[in-house]
């Protein structure tokens, strides 16, 4: 297939950072009280993305390895000011809406692990694409889960009252807003279930056709060797460390018997 | 004044929990809070850390930025002086103070990538706060990440023994758990 297209559908589909990745919940969580902030949010990090995966990948041979990491966060946060300004200069509501979780995209663990695993190994063409397909991935996913919570939440989708609310006082039945979903709690909630339903739709696509999904890249897949962090990070060791005293035990119950 | 700093204090530790109500410090919010142990020893590295990179980050804002008007930089320079700081901290630790070093040092890298650390950062300029103020809002920031994790792995250790239906073992359960204690967060929002 085309490697641009490849990219692209690898990036929404095969490889969705949200429901497939589980990379970037930070923002996830915070921005989707909305369908329209989610929406705002995804093409922000979007632009961002693939910018920074088409400069660091025309910078893979100048930029010396060890001293990549800095590199790759001055180039982002360098887009991500950019991107910064303009939201304030032309959608100063969205601006408002999202405050301080634009700047907060430089450490938005998707951009860094997108260059470290991708953006540095390969031309700038596929790079963009895997950038740009990427970002569509997170837009998509951050937008879907923006408009069910908006959903329960309000009973409106994208500002459009579809259920019409119940008013007590007119006498009038209708839709009880659940407006937990639109608070904290509620994208706890919908995160939790969403890390339940996935790690049974990895079940079963093992069983039935032994292929695998993807695996999950971050805490929530309760595997982080493959963090883009692992390296400068001390996580992974953390966790060594918990598998290695939980297997404990365990070998010591066996040989017993 | 001082009331004024003590509410400061308070809204930044309990009203607005940086994970319970921002969603900030999610990744080790989830992933060291498996042990009590290891979560107090997060808890206190994030405390030492913020406190001081308010501090840093308000004077270099203060009396550099503004001055010379490059503000626009913020973003770049902070979480480069963010980066360095811990980096140095960890050096400075490990050669002059060993016993927290010993205590802190493992969480020390973990946390040059958190977003809490540059939310703080970017939080003290938005709101125009002055040095000291900063500096009660990062601490407070931080007091109110230990609190959460260190109830979440407290919660953890027991919640070993419970029958969780397949689907939700492992990380599903302890979202749904974070999701229990922020609605219990949520209590605090008419304090203030």
């Amino acid at each position: 297939m085309n490697k641009p297209l490849e990219r692209l559908q690898n990036g929404i589909i095969k490889e969705n950072p949200t429901f497939v990745l589980m990379l970037g919940m930070c923002p996830t969580l915070a921005v989707t009280t909305s369908a329209i902030n989610g929406l705002g949010m995804g093409l922000s990090t979007t632009v961002v993305l693939a910018l920074s995966n088409l400069l660091i990948s025309l910078l893979r041979n100048i930029i010396p390895d060890r001293v990549r990491m800095p590199a790759y966060i001055v180039v982002v946060a360098s887009l991500v000011t950019v991107v910064q300004f303009l939201i304030q200069g032309f959608v100063p509501t969205l601006y408002d809406a999202l405050g301080i979780y634009i700047p907060l995209i430089v450490v938005n663990c998707i951009i860094l692990g997108r260059a470290e695993s991708y953006a540095s190994k390969n031309p700038p063409i596929p790079s963009l694409f895997d950038g740009l397909g990427m970002g569509l991935g997170f837009t998509c996913s951050l937008t879907v889960i923006g408009i069910v919570r908006e959903f329960l939440g309000a009973g409106t989708i994208f500002d459009h009252q579809v259920l019409p609310l119940a008013d007590r006082a007119a006498g009038k039945a209708g839709y009880t807003p659940i407006s937990i979903f639109i608070m904290a709690p509620g994208a706890f909630f919908i995160l939790a279930i969403l890390v339940a339903v996935m790690k049974e739709v990895r079940k079963n696509m093992f069983e039935k056709s032994g292929k695998k999904l993807a695996a999950a890249q971050s805490v929530l897949g309760e595997d982080c060797a493959v963090c883009p962090f692992a390296q400068s990070c001390s996580g992974k060791s953390i966790l060594e460390e918990q598998k290695a005293s939980a297997a404990k035990p365990a070998a010591g119950k066996e040989s017993d018997s | 004044m001082f009331v004024k700093l003590l509410l400061l204090f308070i809204s930044a530790s309990l009203v607005n929990n940086v994970v319970l109500s921002r969603f900030l410090g999610l990744c080790p919010f989830l992933g060291v809070s498996k042990k009590v142990e290891t979560a107090a020893g997060m808890g206190g590295a994030i405390i030492f850390v913020i406190t001081l990179s308010s501090l840093v980050t308000g004077l270099i804002y203060k009396f550099i930025l503004v001055p010379s008007g490059f503000t626009y930089l913020q973003t770049i320079v902070f979480i480069l002086v963010i980066a360095a700081m811990v980096q140095f901290l960890e050096m400075f630790l490990k050669k002059n103070v060993h016993s927290l070093y010993e205590a802190l040092g493992v969480y020390l890298p973990l946390i040059t990538t958190n977003c809490a650390v540059l939310g703080v950062a970017l939080d003290n300029v938005q709101k125009n706060y002055g040095i000291l103020e900063g500096v009660i809002y990062g601490f407070g920031t931080a007091v109110g990440f230990a609190i959460s994790i260190i109830l979440l792995a407290s919660i953890r250790e027991k919640m070993e023994y419970n029958d969780i239906p397949e689907a939700f073992q492992g990380t599903g359960i302890v979202v749904v758990t974070a999701g229990l204690m922020a609605i219990a967060f949520c209590g605090f929002a008419g304090v203030i």
